[in-house]
């Protein structure tokens, strides 16, 4: 039977994958990374769009080498297991505002949804409230598919298509060798850094693409995703995906508090972090259901777009200009609190997000 | 009897997984071949029909095209 010869694809796999990723996420906050955000798609996928100056936050410019290696990471793997499948084409315009509308909602809260386990695994109450946005997000989504919503089908396309991206991960990383971080400079050659704040917070060089590749290939086969779990627990009762969460949250937190005593309960002063529940909840509604109508967390897109899906990319890139957006218009949060126009931001992403799940609603398919 | 045949390529998640829940409720018992493109849907609708009672058994020679597979569920 084919799914058997795939070790990463059983129940233990998927909850190792966890164990692997939650480890490896508070070794890595350990080694230099932000407080709580040892990896955060969204928040490092911020960072590439500072880092090229898509926006210029001064604390948030860095290219994350975990993204390059995550995405790589899978591209390698899904080539070495044959799973490479370049494929495209099912709504990219719609998937790219998913893209951004996902992003604007999670720099509110300020974090993917690995970084709410990671934040709820270092005791950051407010992650709670992000927990109970992504469910909420996530349960609307589900409402949409028992409705029949659904993207249309993709297409195979040229290997060309399915290499694009990952291509472009690796020009980014060739560019971050060419002109890496200089000490005390704010800009080496074409890229930002930043000085201070998040930006400036990072582990080693090496050792964050390194981990993000393994973790790209633990991804790529395990199909670990965030969103997954929460939509298949909700729609189906599968607790398949949500097993490799919880894995990923409880071995976070015992790294956390038993090995490097990273664990600090409480609401106030947390890391990168704002007390603003009901935006923390509706940032995170916001994210949640962009994720499920774009069939995919964060991390789960950007692996799918190593593994040659185009329109994973798509929804990628519309994150990296959501990042921008986010900060150029001061739709994103800060330790200070809710920005200025992330209320209305995320009350215009909602409204969108309704709006692409209604209009897909009558897709039917060839249901026989 | 009848083979029911569900044709979930090129979909994302979760619509293949949907696709043969919804078949299998239908039909209840006997035959259905699910057809699709990717390792991630024959693991996702072979874990979902084995949750239901329904054994698979998956063919790559018998699908249409290469990259392709067939999963065959099956229920007394």
């Amino acid at each position: 039977m084919k799914s058997f010869r795939n070790v990463l694809a059983t129940t233990p796999g998927i909850i190792a994958a966890g164990v692997v990723i939650g480890v490896a996420a508070v070794v890595l906050q350990h080694l230099g990374n932000p407080g709580n955000m040892g990896i955060c798609i969204a928040c490092f996928e911020r960072d590439v769009a500072g880092g090229l100056g898509l926006h210029r936050a001064e604390i948030v410019q860095y290219l994350r080498p975990e993204i390059f290696g995550l995405c790589l990471g899978a591209l390698l793997s899904s080539l070495f297991f044959r799973e490479f499948r370049p494929r495209g084409g099912s709504s990219p315009i719609i998937r790219f505002a998913l893209g951004m509308s996902a992003m604007i909602g999670a720099l509110v809260f300020l974090g993917c949804p690995w970084r709410v386990i990671l934040r709820l695994a270092g005791g950051d109450g407010n992650a709670l409230f992000g927990v109970a946005g992504l469910i909420v997000g996530v349960g609307v989504g589900t409402l949409f598919f028992r409705k029949g919503f659904a993207l249309g089908r993709s297409h195979g396309q040229s290997r060309m298509t399915g290499l694009m991206f990952p291509l472009f991960m690796a020009g980014l990383l060739v560019l971050s060798l060419i002109f890496p971080f200089a000490p005390g400079q704010a800009r080496n050659g074409v890229l930002w850094y930043s000085l201070k704040g998040p930006g400036a917070a990072h582990a080693p060089f090496l050792v964050s693409l390194v981990v993000g590749a393994v973790i790209g290939v633990i991804g790529q086969r395990s199909r670990f995703c965030t969103m997954g779990a929460f939509r298949d627990m909700i729609l189906f009762r599968h607790w398949h995906l949500f097993l490799g969460v919880l894995a990923m949250l409880v071995a976070a937190f015992l790294m956390n508090k038993g090995v490097l005593q990273q664990f600090h309960p409480g609401f106030a002063n947390q890391p990168v972090a704002h007390t603003d529940g009901l935006w923390n909840f509706g940032g995170m509604v916001v994210a949640g259901l962009a994720f499920a109508l774009a069939g995919g967390c964060p991390g789960r897109q950007l692996l799918m777009a190593g593994e040659g899906d185009a329109d994973a990319a798509v929804f990628v890139l519309g994150m990296l200009a959501g990042a921008a957006l986010s900060h150029n218009f001061g739709l994103a949060s800060s330790t200070a609190g809710v920005g200025a126009y992330g209320p209305i931001a995320v009350i215009s992403c909602f409204i969108l997000c309704l709006i692409i799940g209604f209009a897909h609603c009558a897709w039917r398919g060839d249901r026989v | 009897m009848s083979v029911k045949v569900v044709d979930a390529r090129g979909l994302s998640c979760p619509q293949p997984v949907i696709l043969a829940l919804d078949a299998m409720k239908r039909e209840k018992s006997g035959r259905i071949e699910v057809l699709v493109d990717s390792d991630v849907c024959v693991e996702n609708v072979t874990r979902a029909a084995r949750s239901q009672g329904w054994s698979v058994t998956c063919d790559e020679r018998r699908a249409p095209a290469p990259g392709e597979w067939l999963l065959d569920l099956s229920k007394e």
